[in-house]
């Protein structure tokens, strides 16, 4: 089994409140920095580290808090990305519900590194109940004197908030979530300027994923090179994956980036394999917005090479033939699945998620849930494929934020590796499953 | 400060730094110039919606030679000494802007037979320039009920484009905005706030700014179809606003009031509500002479020229 950094402890009962988590050696990495290290030693373990973003884009946590321009007078803000709105995926709620804490105390951290003096985890609106859980930890950590002026008397102070959104997938790509956490509408903005330079208020902003943050205390208890230790290539540490869809087992699992894909879904340690012994189609590796594969592609690359799970294994073959870690949301599918009405459900999300701001994403998302809606409904002709195609051709890399690639990722992989799907719905008028 | 050296469609012009690409490219005029659906030089952080301005920077500049990997909205990036763009002459820009044009008009219901925007409208223009001849859509269109905002501003959101410079102007040059976007995606809606009135000496600037037939003027509708107007320069002494308009006219009569506008169709100078809707006599006004409307839509005599679009080289995905 591998180094459990972030799932350790999470089955201890009453880990969300102080006393059991502090007993667990809890929040011994906060007095260790604070008495031991300068911030920027605390920003130089990360880069050690080699830590990359969980949020989906896998960038390097210590590269960008590098960014954050320390030369302005003006406050600077650290804020947590508790959206986690993204379908197939649903590991940073496992962290906020059983294991606030550790969060918390990633928090601190990352706020002492970057020298904020109030920061923000903006959660998601569906998540009400786990940000309760959140506000009763962080009152604790207040009372326990981890949060709040001078902590432990070292001089370093620090409000923490937990703010919950409306409810809005969009609201997870960075710059959405400034604006909203600002108590505006939710509209990306467009970069540059980056968050580093001009974030909440016109500050200096770092926004991490939940997961990010989570992995912090490890990594100043043990140091950066530790963690870097585990893992292979630059896909340093262990990762959450949810994984779903036909499995035996279902879950939230914690690897060690590198794992093979094949041991992932067969061994009994994590997936269990394909429900009631039938077969791999295809699989979603890392949350919807990833290109799907089938299963030769999943489990090798097309050199014949086993498939591993880290950045680089994953996205080997670039689009052709590769996908994305993304966000590790694991979405297996059998033999019985229609790709057609698969491809159709995550459209249906895209359209309804798209804020709107941008033509290309605006009305090219609705455009194309409606020809998916008329093939898989048995109405398509052979030209609405190639419509397909050329419509998500048009929304990549045109619109402001990466929302519009994450509705044409799938689109134009879905026909790309099950063309024959698409047309056999086309041909017999009908779905075929 | 040193000018900085920037080729677009292989014409060299020298600009201050923070200068954008559109802007580098007004500076050299004509057909260098990409078409702006949403950007509005007079507002502040207008631009960057439609995507229609969209160009390929085939170098980034001097220092780093590389291209940028995706096409760059022109409003919204500004020159690097050095830089390199490709606007008509990238036959990739020319396929996406097609694109995007196709995109603004799949919900938009093309009855500029029935709209007060006919004939002065930027997406008729771009829709000739640029779009397909044929619709590729054989979908629903997404509608709304045209409603009233205010007694002076009628809102058709069918026809919006969703540019964001109604709500601009209501930030910039109101003293209160009371209208904004509600909702998300292609369901989004200009709308006020439960049904207040946008009702502010400066809100009928709205209607101006508005690329497109959805919000007109209440007092001219269907009087007349724009060609069949005269457009006079004309001014008065006005204590809220500079007083300098454009009069159409159709004999001696006042049909509508506007505010001046330049050759990319943006306002010279916003005036007030009072000018606009309210000074409809000849005797309120010292008429300068006939305007020259600089626009190549059909309110100039009809006269529409096609682009020349180069041949679209296949693209490697
Ligand atoms: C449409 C969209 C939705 C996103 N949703 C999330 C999200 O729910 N959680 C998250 O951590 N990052 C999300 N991201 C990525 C963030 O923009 C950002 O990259 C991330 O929070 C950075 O944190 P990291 O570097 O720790 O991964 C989303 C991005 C996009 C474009
Ligand atoms: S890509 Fe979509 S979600 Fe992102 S800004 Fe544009 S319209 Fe909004
Ligand atoms: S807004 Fe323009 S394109 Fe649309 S109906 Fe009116 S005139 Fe026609
Ligand atoms: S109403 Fe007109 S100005 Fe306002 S957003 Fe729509 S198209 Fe733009
Ligand atoms: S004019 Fe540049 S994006 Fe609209």
């Amino acid at each position: 089994m591998a180094e459990q950094i972030l799932l350790k402890n999470i089955d201890v009962p009453g880990l969300a409140s102080y006393e059991v988590y502090r007993k667990l050696g809890g929040y011994s990495s906060v007095e260790k920095a604070l008495k031991n290290y300068t911030p920027d030693q605390v920003t130089s373990e990360v880069t050690k580290s080699g830590l990359r973003g969980r949020g989906g884009a896998g960038f390097p946590a210590g590269m960008k808090w590098g960014f954050i321009d320390k030369k302005t007078n003006n406050p600077r803000y650290f804020v947590c990305n508790f959206d986690e709105s993204e379908p197939g995926t649903f590991k940073d709620r496992h962290i906020g519900q059983l294991n606030p804490h550790q969060l918390i105390e990633g928090m601190i951290l990352g706020s002492y590194a970057l020298g904020a003096r109030t920061s923000y985890i903006y959660i998601r609106g569906e998540l009400f109940y786990v940000l309760r859980i959140i506000e009763k930890a962080i009152a604790e950590a207040y009372k326990n004197g981890f949060l709040g002026e001078n902590i432990k008397g070292s001089g370093y102070s620090l409000d923490l908030y937990c703010q919950p959104g409306a409810g809005a997938y969009i609201c997870g790509e960075e710059t959405a979530l400034l604006e909203s956490l600002e108590g505006k509408r939710g509209n990306p903005r467009i970069k540059p300027p980056f968050p580093a330079v001009v974030g909440l208020y016109g500050c200096p902003t770092v926004v991490n994923n939940v997961e990010t943050i989570a992995a912090l205390p490890w990594i100043i208890n043990n140091g950066g090179e530790a963690y870097s230790a585990i893992g292979i290539g630059n896909s340093k540490g262990t990762k959450l994956i949810s994984a779903c869809g036909h499995i035996n087992k279902p879950g939230i699992y914690e690897i060690e980036l590198g794992l093979p894909v094949e041991e992932f879904i067969y061994s009994d340690e994590y997936c269990g394999g394909i429900r009631h012994d039938h077969t791999l189609k295809a699989v979603v590796a890392g949350g919807s917005s990833v290109p799907i594969l089938p299963a030769h592609l999943i489990l090798k690359t097309a050199e014949g090479k086993p498939r591993l799970m880290s950045y680089e294994s994953l996205s080997e073959g670039g689009f052709q033939s590769g996908t994305m870690l993304g966000s590790g949301g694991f979405i297996v599918m059998d033999e019985t699945t229609c790709i057609v009405k698969n491809l159709l459900t995550f459209a249906k999300f895209y359209h309804h998620e798209s804020c709107g701001q941008c033509s290309p994403c605006r009305e090219g998302t609705g455009w194309m849930e409606k020809i998916l809606h008329r093939i898989e409904s048995g109405h398509g002709t052979m030209k609405d494929i190639d419509l397909l195609v050329d419509i998500s051709k048009h929304i990549e890399g045109n619109t402001i934020c990466p929302l519009g690639d994450a509705a044409a990722w799938p689109v134009a992989s879905a026909i790309r590796h099950f063309r024959e799907e698409f047309e056999e719905h086309v041909k017999l008028q009908k779905c075929p499953f | 400060m040193p000018l900085l050296k920037v080729t677009i469609d292989n014409i060299e012009v020298e600009v201050e730094a923070g200068t954008t690409i559109m802007n580098a490219a007004r500076k050299i005029g004509g057909s260098v110039v990409p078409p702006a659906m949403c950007y509005y030089s007079k507002l502040e952080g207008s631009g960057g919606y439609c995507r229609t301005c969209l160009v390929k920077v085939s170098q980034g500049s001097f220092k780093d030679n590389r291209p940028m990997p995706k096409l760059v909205a022109s409003c919204r990036t500004p020159v690097q000494d050095g830089m390199v763009v490709q606007n008509r002459t990238s036959p990739e820009v020319m396929d996406n802007r097609r694109a995007i044009t196709e995109f603004l008009l799949i919900n938009h219901p093309l009855d500029c037979p029935v709209c007060d925007q006919a004939g002065e409208c930027h997406l008729q223009d771009l829709s000739y320039e640029h779009g397909l001849e044929e619709t590729r859509t054989e979908e629903d269109r997404r509608t709304f009920d045209p409603i009233d905002i205010g007694d002076l501003i009628k809102l058709h959101m069918n026809r919006c484009i969703l540019c964001y410079r109604c709500v601009k102007v209501a930030d910039q040059i109101t003293d209160n905005r009371v209208h904004g976007v509600l909702g998300r995606g292609d369901h989004s809606e200009i709308s006020t706030l439960i049904q207040k009135a946008v009702d502010n000496d400066f809100s009928g600037n709205m209607i101006d700014v508005c690329p497109v037939g959805a919000l007109t003027d209440k007092t001219f509708r269907f009087k007349s179809r724009v060609w069949f107007t005269r457009p006079f320069d004309a001014h008065r002494e006005c204590a809220k606003c500079c007083g300098k308009t454009v009069l159409w006219m159709k004999g001696e009569e006042i049909l509508r009031v506007t505010g001046r506008k330049d050759q990319y169709g943006e306002l010279e100078e916003f005036i007030c509500n009072d000018c606009r809707f309210h000074h409809k006599e000849t005797t309120d006004w010292i008429v300068e002479g006939p305007r020259k409307i600089e626009r190549h839509s059909v309110i100039s005599q009809n006269h529409y020229e096609k682009l020349d679009i180069p041949e679209n080289g296949e693209e490697s995905e």
